[in-house]
């Protein structure tokens, strides 16, 4: 199957708006991804005519707007191959999930001179809740390194999981990099081991197939809002066996079994962890943007995007003074790069006024820029609604960009 | 690209390309480092405030983007020689100028050459790249070691 690009962008409302007087080049995908009409008009109608609390109401409406919620739970798991929807957890984001996991599981599995194993390539999303885990418990955190193309040392990481190390977290996709990990080997590694992974599946879950039980993991986190889904709606998949051991991450109402001021028992996951009243809407919305991606295929996706990834960096090098910031052969449409006469902020304002939307700065990695010897830097990132046009408008305020700092 | 042109005028090139009093200041009796977290631009100002209370040297070095070398180049030949009180009004006047309404034409009084910031109105991401310099200065006469543009 292959992918129309044309019909798709169609279906993204935004696509076809001005930016600056120019049609928009949106090349910051990575950052948050646009939302197909889909997703607006399922949560659109959801609170014109399905509205209502879950879990709660003893009425019809309710009762209805806890089965589209819940359906939502189950074509999730289908989606990212887990084998029981009650292991998929609903959160805010990706940030929210980790800390779930580094709270709830972490507190418990972690102690005095235990060690967490990150690597240089994560977002501060999956070094600073691991931070604040090894701060309560007196544990020591150590990092994998990555090479000049930006992969993983995977001889330094087996070396890091040693005796003392009991979790391992790790992004299956560099949002700087674009490098994709091989987790699959990474896991067998730690599961021999006896050390949980934590993978970190934001940048990933939007450009590829993932089936979280082949990947051989424990936990896996990712976010709606990057999956062309609303803000608000996120995912946390972890293993039954392991959800069931863990005490809730926050207390309130829906997460209890029974509540007496003497004693409190906790609901089964994934109620335990889906505390207070949810972002309803959004995980029916996140609903509509699974159907949606598998209407086109995930498979399709990948392959666009990989075609679209090898012109954009040729079409990169072609200008003078360019670096691109990661080179490894298993890459997903990322491209970070350094421009020698101009700094990255100053290339993200001129691409700015050209209608070129891309990220500048450290992109909340940066102890992965100090491994760079950076600042910051420019990030274009594409989804599979870019085109090569947008690749072009992309390189031209580059050109333009040179012309004026030259 | 006409706000561009605004934005990125000749004089903010150049001294973004040769910035002026570039470099540490031996003898200086005031520092402080100005950080803007956002973007990783870093900067260390310098100067000499003399028996009179007038700032009679200054210099910085650091690395940023070229709207905050610019700035930095362009403050210290705008404020050496001046006492500590008129420093505080030029920044007012210049934070005025950057973060005016677009709408209005811009107030650019006593600011000589730094009124090629006008541009930066167009660009409110970049306010605090203009600015950095200034707080790093305050921050550097008032004592402090350190300036957070947040």
């Amino acid at each position: 199957m292959s992918l129309d690009v044309e019909a798709v962008r169609r279906d993204f409302p935004i696509l076809a708006t001005q930016s600056r007087g120019r049609p928009l080049v949106y090349l910051d995908s990575a950052a948050s991804a646009q939302k197909p009409r889909a997703v607006i008009d399922a949560m659109s109608d959801f609170y014109a005519e399905h509205y209502a609390n879950i879990h709660r109401g003893v009425y019809q409406l309710s009762a209805e707007a806890t089965r589209r919620y819940e359906d939502v739970r189950v074509r999730v798991a289908r989606f990212v191959g887990a084998p029981d929807p009650n292991e998929i957890v609903f959160v805010r984001n990706t940030t929210e999930a980790i800390n779930l996991v580094a709270r709830s599981f972490g507190d418990v599995q972690i102690g005095e001179g235990d060690e967490i194993v990150l690597t240089t390539m994560e977002h501060h999303s999956n070094i600073v809740p691991w931070q604040q885990l090894a701060e309560r418990r007196g544990a020591t955190i150590r990092v994998a390194r990555i090479d000049d193309e930006g992969v993983l040392d995977l001889e330094h990481l087996a070396s890091l999981l040693g005796p003392r190390a009991k979790i391992l977290a790790i992004t299956h996709v560099s949002n700087v990099l674009g490098t994709i990990n091989p987790i699959r080997e990474i896991t067998a590694l730690a599961r021999e081991r006896g050390v949980a992974t934590v993978v970190d599946g934001a940048q990933a879950v939007p450009h590829q197939t993932v089936d979280v039980a082949g990947l051989g993991c424990d936990f896996y986190a990712f976010s709606g809002h990057k999956i062309f889904g609303p803000s608000g709606a996120g995912v946390l998949w972890g293993r039954m066996e392991l959800l069931e051991a863990m005490p809730p991450f926050l207390g309130g109402g829906s997460m209890i079994e029974t509540v007496s001021f003497e004693k409190t028992t906790w609901a089964k996951p994934p109620q335990r962890f889906e505390a207070g009243t949810p972002d309803i809407a959004s995980v029916i919305g996140l609903g509509a943007t699974i159907d949606y991606l598998a209407g086109i295929g995930m498979d399709a996706i990948d392959a666009w995007e990989h075609e679209l990834l090898a012109y954009a960096t040729d079409r990169l090098l072609e200008i003078p003074g360019l670096t691109i910031h990661g080179r490894a052969k298993d890459k997903a449409a990322v491209l970070s790069f350094a421009l020698d006469v101009a700094h990255p902020h100053d290339v993200g304002t001129i691409l700015d006024a050209e209608g070129v939307a891309i990220r500048a700065g450290h992109h909340c990695a940066q102890p992965l820029m100090e491994h760079l010897g950076v600042p910051a830097t420019a990030r274009a990132s594409l989804a599979f609604y870019n085109t090569r046009e947008d690749v072009d408008r992309l390189v031209a305020a580059l050109v333009k960009t040179r012309e004026l700092f030259g | 690209m006409d706000d561009l042109r605004e934005l990125y005028q000749a004089t903010i090139l150049d001294h973004n390309k040769k910035p002026r009093n570039y470099g540490p200041l031996e003898d200086a009796t005031h520092e402080a480092a100005g950080h803007n977290p956002l973007c990783g631009d870093q900067l260390t100002i310098r100067c000499h405030v003399d028996a009179e209370g007038r700032v009679d040297a200054l210099r910085f070095e650091g690395q940023g983007c070229a709207i905050s070398r610019a700035s930095a180049s362009l403050m210290t030949e705008h404020v050496k020689g001046k006492r500590i009180e008129e420093i505080d009004a030029d920044f007012e006047r210049f934070h005025e100028l950057v973060t005016g309404s677009p709408s209005e034409p811009p107030r650019s009084e006593g600011l000589g050459k730094l009124a090629v910031f006008a541009g930066v109105r167009e660009f409110p991401m970049r306010v605090k790249c203009a600015t950095l310099a200034w707080h790093a200065l305050r921050a550097a006469l008032e004592g402090r070691e350190e300036a957070k543009t947040e």
